[in-house]
């Protein structure tokens, strides 16, 4: 029994080690003229670097934002390296020749960049970014027969050039908020993802984002459109090595759904969340957002966030199209030293349009929890609905969880609700499920993963089985 | 002998509970505790099973092991069960997957295989007949919304699917009308064998007029203060605990 719990607590970050790979690293610092080196090594177009010398210059005249309730040290911007890529061997013709320590480091993560069916006979398409670079896409052929887009963000820029300057920025803009300007300046790489008109998807697509470089920030950019009638599910998984030092990472994802589209988009945040102490972990500051800019289009966010020392976030809907519809599903785990502020914007702006948003917030260790939602809305908005949901769950005395929930109705015929609820887990469950043979571990595990049960089965099917493993080994050591 | 009682004490804070318990049972026997509300009945049955808010003195042997020194789960892994006089609520968790987790978790620490999902419900579908348990009450979360004869139907259905060698039943009888008592005695009966003793903890006459015990012990004020066959419980239905308390004085299990 003893040593069962010893074997637990000294468990360790299973993602936590870093592969030495021969990487190409601009000095630290951040100005004009590392961005238009950055630029030039993408070999971008005049527009994208303008965009980005736009946002920057935005960027030096915002402030850094401390309303959100997290407490860090300040961070040096100009102690960051801004472009880390692993060197490739050569330009990659094929799968094949993806360099085999980054296939190792992979296969090391289980996510694998070979084309080949899963066991379960879900087939996912995967893009591989590591640091700032997207290192490999698979399925790239099969999906193109239909007509859809999966490709590198890089890749996008020289290949797609008309539609990712129709759409970047048109959800996420330049200066829209101080991390977001940030990534708009330095961005390096990310997914790019297309359904073309009537076009339902014919596989999960999915983006593993892995931090390898020390020292290093990782900005990434995703950019989801679905036209006219399309619909796609999409996943994104992230891992870092363990390291004494926070390292940043402020990535901006802009989805588009156009009339009758409908986009799902599912994320399973395992950064490297710190030691037991609070020593190091990453800052994950990012800014996601949909626009539902067609009617009756949908856009639904689905986040298990375990990992990061910070999680920062909001991921919200813009109702923009008539009868158009924004749903939110969050587990938010923060345990050790870590600190979570999420939850969602809800923007209406079309007719009966409606949104819902769902918050599971489980608190253990010296974690804190905080849940902080918009709903928003607006003159034109007539018959919008709302419902909102924030349950927190507290372990053990010195966790906390907040809730700030902001409503803003400018239509008298909206209907919004808020319920929420905070619970701690019972002596009594606890001893109920001892006494059936399960021990205080499983039994801590297998109650927090009821209490997040209804967002867990919004996930695609292999993604809810890892979302409870994860939770489950997060959790290990954090009881009593 | 699968369970030994000697001298137990137990206190919370400074209030003492049990005061000085000696009771003995047999394998495969069913055993009655009655007594008045407060004279201890429950405590006993939670620090049996291993509830660590009390302060335990005394010794107790479960198979001829040491009760006391042993976790509430290792205590279950032995073969020891109770149902709950007020069954837990676990929101979220499937009452299949849960049974599933705790069989298979007492299996692994018996040296025995876990069941896999299919051979699982294969398995425990058997144990709903013979409880006539509603199958629908499987895909539910552990006693979330079961009325409460569903929930000490449930307590009965986790028995029959542990097969422990003793269980001890905490007021199973209360707050069931006369037909979900018949139904839930009906399978306790059914699950009485010469490999496992039953204890049930009651107040009242009319359950063992459907389980039958071997044996009657009596409670008060944190002792067994008499045993006898199962005509005790109709005397104690006539003249009530308090007039056996002055009337007998010698108890079975009364020295300290």
């Amino acid at each position: 029994m003893s040593t069962d719990i010893r074997e637990f607590t000294e468990r360790e970050y299973k993602y936590g080690f870093s592969t030495d790979l021969d990487t190409d690293i601009v000095p630290r610092g951040l100005s004009e003229d590392v961005i238009r080196l950055i630029s030039g090594k993408k070999k971008e177009p005049a527009w994208l670097l303008d965009w980005r010398l736009e946002a920057y210059r935005k960027w030096t005249q915002k402030k850094e934002p401390r309303w959100q309730n997290v407490h860090y040290e300040p961070i040096d911007y100009q102690d960051i390296s801004y472009y880390a890529a692993p060197k490739p061997k050569k330009s990659l013709a094929s799968l094949d020749e993806v360099d085999p320590e980054v296939r190792a480091m992979f296969d090391k993560l289980g996510i694998s960049l070979a084309e080949q069916e899963r066991l379960s006979g879900v087939t996912v398409a995967v893009d591989a970014v590591v640091d700032s670079v997207s290192v490999a896409t698979t399925f790239k052929k099969r999906l193109a027969e239909v007509g859809v887009i999966f490709c590198s963000f890089s890749e996008a820029v020289q290949n797609h050039s008309d539609l990712v300057q129709q759409y970047l920025g048109s959800v996420v803009s330049n200066q829209d908020n101080f991390f977001a300007a940030l990534n708009a300046a330095v961005f390096t790489d990310g997914s790019f993802c297309y359904i073309p008109k009537g076009v339902q998807c014919p596989m999960e697509l999915s983006t593993y984002f892995r931090i390898n470089a020390a020292d290093t920030g990782q900005f990434e950019r995703t950019l989801i459109i679905a036209e006219e009638g399309a619909s796609v599910s999409y996943l994104e998984g992230c891992t870092a090595p363990m390291r004494d030092k926070n390292q940043l990472h402020a990535a901006v994802v802009e989805l588009v759904a156009l009339k009758d589209a409908y986009i799902k988009y599912s994320t399973v945040q395992n950064w490297y969340p710190g030691d037991a102490q609070g020593q190091g972990g990453i800052y994950n500051f990012v800014t996601k957002r949909g626009l539902c800019a067609g009617s009756n289009s949908k856009i639904s966010w689905t986040q298990v966030e375990t990992g990061s020392a910070i999680t920062w976030k909001y991921p919200g809907v813009i109702l923009q199209g008539d009868g158009s519809v924004g749903e939110f599903y969050s587990v938010a785990l923060t345990a050790n030293y870590q600190q979570a502020d999420t939850g969602s914007k809800m923007i209406h702006i079309g007719k009966n349009t409606t949104s819902s948003i769902l918050s599971k917030t489980v608190s253990a260790g010296h974690g804190q929890s905080t849940y902080r939602g918009l709903v928003q809305v607006h003159d034109t908005a007539i018959g919008a609905r709302n419902h909102t949901q924030c349950d927190s769950l507290l372990m053990g005395k010195d966790s906390g969880a907040s809730t700030f929930p902001y409503v803003e109705v400018k239509h008298p015929s909206a209907k919004v609700e808020h319920e929420a609820s905070t619970s701690k887990i019972g002596e009594d469950q606890l001893f109920y499920c001892r006494q059936r043979g399960i021990p205080e571990e499983d039994a801590t595990a297998m109650i927090v993963n009821g209490f997040c049960r209804e967002v867990f089965k919004e996930l695609p099917m292999e993604f809810a089985v890892e979302a409870q493993r994860l939770l489950s080994v997060s959790l290990e050591g954090s009881i009593g | 002998m699968i369970l030994q009682i000697a001298n137990l004490h137990a206190k919370v804070g400074d209030k003492e509970i049990l005061r000085g318990v000696n009771l003995e049972l047999p394998l495969g026997q069913v055993h009655a505790i009655m007594g008045p509300n407060g004279s201890g009945k429950s405590t006993l049955a939670q620090v049996l099973a291993g509830r660590e808010e009390y302060t335990v003195n005394g010794q107790v042997l479960f198979d001829g092991k040491d009760l006391l020194s042993l976790s509430a789960e290792e205590r279950a892994f032995m073969g020891l069960f109770l149902a709950f006089q007020y069954p837990v609520e676990l929101p979220g968790v499937g009452n299949l997957y849960f049974l599933r987790t705790a069989l298979n978790s007492v299996r692994k620490h018996r040296g025995l295989d876990e069941l896999d999902a299919v051979d699982f419900l294969a398995y425990a579908q058997k144990r709903m007949d013979l409880v006539e348990m509603d199958r629908s009450l499987m895909s539910r979360s552990v006693n979330e919304g079961f009325s409460g004869g569903e929930k000490k139907r449930n307590e009965i259905l986790q028995l029959a699917i542990l097969e422990p060698k003793l269980a001890i039943l905490d007021e199973t009888d209360s707050g069931l009308d006369i037909d979900a008592l018949r139904a839930v005695a009906k399978a306790v009966n059914a699950l009485r064998s010469p490999d496992r003793t039953l204890l049930l903890i009651t107040h009242y006459q009319r359950l063992l007029d459907y389980i039958v015990p071997d044996q009657v012990h009596v409670m008060t004020e944190g002792r067994i203060v008499r045993t006898g066959g199962k005509d005790l419980a109709l005397e104690l239905e006539q003249h009530g605990y308090l007039a056996d308390a002055k009337d007998h004085t010698l108890p079975v299990g009364g020295h300290r």
